[in-house]
C-alpha cells in the first residue's frame, strides 16, 4: 500500500506527527495526573490555588511527580549523562555500560548456543523430536523470575560478576537463533542440493559451501530479535543483585524510594540503548542482504 | 545403523568398562574404597548393559522395534537399581564408578530414542503418540540425571533441591500454589491478557482505514516491541496500586504491541485478486473486512497471541517484584530465595512453566480450530 514516490518526507511525516501527538499527550496525562497532588498540598497550607501559568509551571515540574513530563525527563538525563563523570555512581552512562556488558556477553552466548543447537539438531533427527518440544516449552519457564535465584545460587558456587546476569540474557536469546538458524539451514534452493549431491560433495562440504551460507540471513533476522531480549534479561537481572548497579538497578532504587523522574530516565536510557542495538544489528542484516542480494 | 548410534554403543561400552576401573564409593575420610564388584547387583547390572550393547551392536536379525526396546528397559531398569543405591549410608560418597553406570544407563537411554525415532509410524494416531512419547522419553531421563547426580554428590538443598523434593513440596503445598496461581494467572495474566490483545486487535483495525496513521504508528508500534517494556513495572505499580491491576496493567502495555503490529500486518495479507473479488461482489468495507481480511488475518494474529501468552506470565511475575500483597507466584519466588527454601520456589516455577506450556498449547489448539486452512497447519 506504500505510494510510488516513496520520498522521505512521505516516512518520516507520519511518524514525526505521531510523535508529535504523543507528546502532547504525554503533557496533557502529566497535567491530569500530578494536579490532584498540587492541589492537596495547597488546601493543606491554606493556599490558593494559583491560575494560569503559575499553575501549569507548578504541576509539571513537582519533585516526585506521578507522571513526571517531557521536559523534567530529559533535564534528568542531561544532568545524569553530560553534567556527570563517567565513573561517577550517578552517572547513568556509567549504569548503561554495566548492562551493555551484561547484553552483549549474553547476547555472544547465546548465539553460541543458539547455533550449536541449531547444527546439532540439523545433524540428528532423533535430537530434533527430543529437543525441540523442550526448547519451546523452556521459554515458558520465566525465567526472569528465576532470575534472582539463578544469581544467588551461582554465586554461592563461585560465579561471579557479569556471568550470572549474562546468563539470564543468554536463555532469553538463545530461543529465536535456534529458531531462525533451524529454518535457515534448510532453507536453501533444492536444486542447489541436488547440484551440490552432483558434484559429489561431502556433508562437510554441503554444510560449509550451501547450508551455512543460505542461513546468514536468518541468522542475522534472529539476531535482530536476540539482541533485545538481551537486553530485557540482563535489566531485569539486575533487580536482584539488590539494586547495585546498572539500569534496572536504577529502577529498583528509582521505585524504592519513589524517585518517578529516576525510574522515567532509566527507562529512557534503556529504550534509547535498545533502538541503537536492534538499529546496529539492522544495518548489519540489510547490509548482508544487500551483499547476498536479496535485495533489489 | 548410523554412525551416531555406533559411536553412541562405543560409549556404552567403554563407559561401562570405566565403571570396573574406577572406585564405586569412598569413605568420607579418603582412606578406604570399595570397587563394583562387591555388589552383585551393580555386576549384574553393568553386565546386562554389555550385554545389550552387544547384541544391538551384533545381533542383525533384531528388529529397530526390538533393539527400541531392549534398550529402553536396559536405561530404566538401570535407574531404578541406581536410585535404589541412593539414600543410604551418608558417610560412603559415590566414586567414579558409580557415575560411569549413570552415563552408560543415560547413554542407552539415548540410544533408545534414536531407535524410537526410527520407527516412527508415518501417519495416523499413532504418531501423535509418538511424537508425544520421544520428548518425554527425554525429559524423563533429564529428571533422572538431575535427581540421581543431586543426591549422589550430596549437593545441598539450598543450592539446587532433587525433584522428588520438589514434587513432595508441591503435593504438600498444594494450597499456597493454588492461592498464588489464583492471584497471579487468573487475575493479573488472563484479565491482563485480554485487555491487551482486545485493545491491541481494536486499534489494529481502527487505524487500518487510515494510510497516515499507520505509517506513523506503524514504526513506532515496532519500536516500541523491541524495548524493555517491564522496565514500567515500577510506574504501574505506584499508579495502580499493590494489588492485581498492576500486574494486570504492565501485561496490557506488554502484549499490546505485539498483537497491534501483527494485526495491522495480518490486515494486508490477503491477496489483491481476492480482495478484487469481494470488490466486484459489491461487499461493504465490513463485509470484506469479516469475510475476507479478518479470517485472512487469523494466522499472524495467532502468532502474536502465542507470543503474548509466554510474554504475559512473564510481566506479572516480574511487576510482582516491584510491590504486592502477600500473595502470588512472583512474591512468594522472591520472599522464598531470601528465606532459602529454594524447593518452594522451583515448585512456583514448575506450577508457572506448566501453567505457561498449557496457555501456549490452548492458543495454538484454538488456532488450529479458527486457521485451519493455513498450510503451516494443514497436514500434506
Amino acid at each position: 500500500m506504500r505510494p510510488k514516490t516513496d520520498g522521505w518526507l512521505s516516512r518520516v511525516g507520519p511518524v514525526v506527527s505521531v510523535l508529535l501527538a504523543l507528546l502532547l499527550f504525554w503533557y496533557v496525562a502529566a497535567m491530569l495526573l500530578n494536579s490532584p497532588f498540587e492541589r492537596d498540598q495547597n488546601a493543606r497550607n491554606d493556599v490558593e490555588n494559583p491560575s494560569g501559568m503559575v499553575w501549569l509551571g507548578a504541576v509539571l515540574n513537582q519533585k516526585r511527580p506521578v507522571l513526571p513530563a517531557p521536559h523534567q525527563v530529559m533535564q534528568e538525563l542531561y544532568k545524569t549523562t553530560v553534567q556527570k563523570k563517567i565513573t561517577s555512581k550517578r552517572s547513568l552512562i556509567h549504569h548503561s555500560i554495566i548492562t551493555l556488558k551484561t547484553t552483549l556477553l549474553g547476547f555472544a552466548l547465546g548465539t553460541g548456543l543458539g547455533i550449536l543447537l541449531a547444527v546439532a539438531i540439523l545433524h540428528n533427527r532423533a535430537l530434533e523430536r527430543a529437543l525441540m518440544p523442550w526448547i519451546i516449552a523452556s521459554q515458558t519457564v520465566p525465567i526472569l523470575a528465576i532470575a534472582p535465584m539463578i544469581i544467588v545460587v551461582l554465586n554461592a558456587i563461585g560465579v561471579q560478576g557479569l556471568l550470572p546476569k549474562a546468563f539470564i540474557s543468554t536463555y532469553l536469546a538463545f530461543f529465536p537463533i535456534v529458531v531462525g538458524m533451524v529454518k535457515g539451514l534448510r532453507a536453501a534452493d533444492p536444486l542447489l542440493f541436488d547440484l551440490m549431491r552432483t558434484y559429489n560433495a561431502s556433508d562437510w562440504q554441503l554444510f560449509w559451501k550451501l547450508r551455512l551460507p543460505a542461513s546468514i540471513p536468518y541468522l542475522t533476522t534472529s539476531m535482530k530479535i536476540a539482541v533485545a531480549i538481551a537486553l530485557v534479561g540482563a535489566i531485569v537481572a539486575e533487580l536482584p543483585t539488590g539494586a547495585v548497579a546498572g539500569l534496572g538497578a536504577r529502577l529498583l532504587a528509582g521505585s524504592y524510594y519513589g524517585q518517578t523522574v529516576q525510574i522515567w530516565s532509566a527507562l529512557v536510557m534503556a529504550s534509547v540503548l535498545a533502538a541503537c542495538l536492534v538499529a546496529l544489528l539492522g544495518l548489519i542484516d540489510s547490509w548482508v542482504r544487500k551483499r547476498m542480494g536479496l535485495v533489489t | 545403523m548410523s554412525r551416531l548410534q555406533q559411536i553412541l554403543l562405543a560409549a556404552i561400552a567403554t563407559s561401562s568398562l570405566f565403571a570396573f576401573v574406577f572406585p564405586y564409593a569412598i569413605s568420607a575420610d579418603g582412606t578406604e574404597s570399595t570397587r563394583l564388584f562387591s555388589s552383585v547387583k551393580m555386576l549384574l547390572l553393568v553386565s546386562g548393559f554389555l550385554l545389550v550393547a552387544g547384541g544391538v551392536w551384533r545381533l542383525p536379525s533384531l528388529s529397530t522395534a526390538q533393539r527400541c526396546l531392549l534398550t529402553t528397559v536396559a536405561s530404566f531398569v538401570g535407574a531404578i537399581v541406581l536410585l535404589g543405591e541412593l539414600g543410604g549410608d551418608s558417610t560412603w560418597l559415590f566414586g567414579g564408578g558409580f557415575f560411569a553406570v549413570m552415563v552408560a544407563a543415560w547413554l542407552l537411554g539415548w540410544l533408545a530414542v534414536e531407535f524410537l525415532t526410527e520407527c516412527e509410524p508415518k501417519a495416523g494416531y499413532v504418531q501423535l503418540l509418538w511424537s508425544l512419547a520421544i520428548p518425554l522419553f527425554f525429559g524423563v531421563w533429564l529428571l533422572l540425571l538431575w535427581e540421581i547426580s543431586v543426591r549422589a554428590l550430596q549437593v545441598p538443598a539450598v543450592l539446587l533441591p532433587a525433584p522428588s523434593d520438589i514434587g513432595a513440596r508441591i503435593a504438600s503445598s498444594l494450597d499456597v500454589l493454588w492461592v498464588d496461581f489464583n492471584q497471579t494467572f487468573i487475575k493479573s495474566v488472563l484479565s491482563g491478557y485480554v485487555m491487551g490483545c482486545g485493545s491491541g486487535f481494536i486499534v489494529a483495525v481502527l487505524i487500518d482505514r487510515s494510510p497516515f496513521l499507520q505509517r506513523g504508528l506503524l514504526p513506532l508500534a515496532n519500536l516500541a516491541s523491541a524495548l524493555p517494556i517491564v522496565g514500567v513495572a515500577p510506574i504501574m505499580v505506584m499508579w495502580f496500586g499493590f494489588d492485581w491491576q498492576s500486574k494486570a496493567a504492565v501485561v496490557v502495555i506488554m502484549t499490546f504491541f505485539p498483537m497491534l503490529v501483527n494485526t495491522v500486518e495480518g490486515l494486508s495479507a490477503s491477496s489483491s485478486m481476492q480482495r478484487d473479488l469481494m470488490h466486484s461482489y459489491g461487499a461493504s468495507y465490513w463485509q470484506s473486512l469479516f469475510k475476507l481480511r479478518l479470517p485472512a488475518a487469523m494466522p499472524l494474529m495467532f502468532n502474536a497471541l502465542k507470543i503474548n501468552s509466554t510474554l504475559a506470565l512473564i510481566g506479572a511475575i516480574v511487576a510482582e517484584f516491584f510491590g504486592t500483597p502477600i500473595v502470588g507466584m512472583g512474591f512468594r519466588i522472591s520472599t522464598e530465595v531470601g528465606r532459602m527454601n529454594l524447593d518452594m520456589v522451583w515448585a512456583e516455577i514448575a506450577v508457572a512453566a506448566i501453567a505457561g506450556s498449557l496457555f501456549y498449547w490452548a492458543v495454538s489448539l484454538v488456532e488450529r480450530w479458527v486457521a485451519h486452512w493455513h498450510p503451516s497447519i494443514r497436514r500434506s
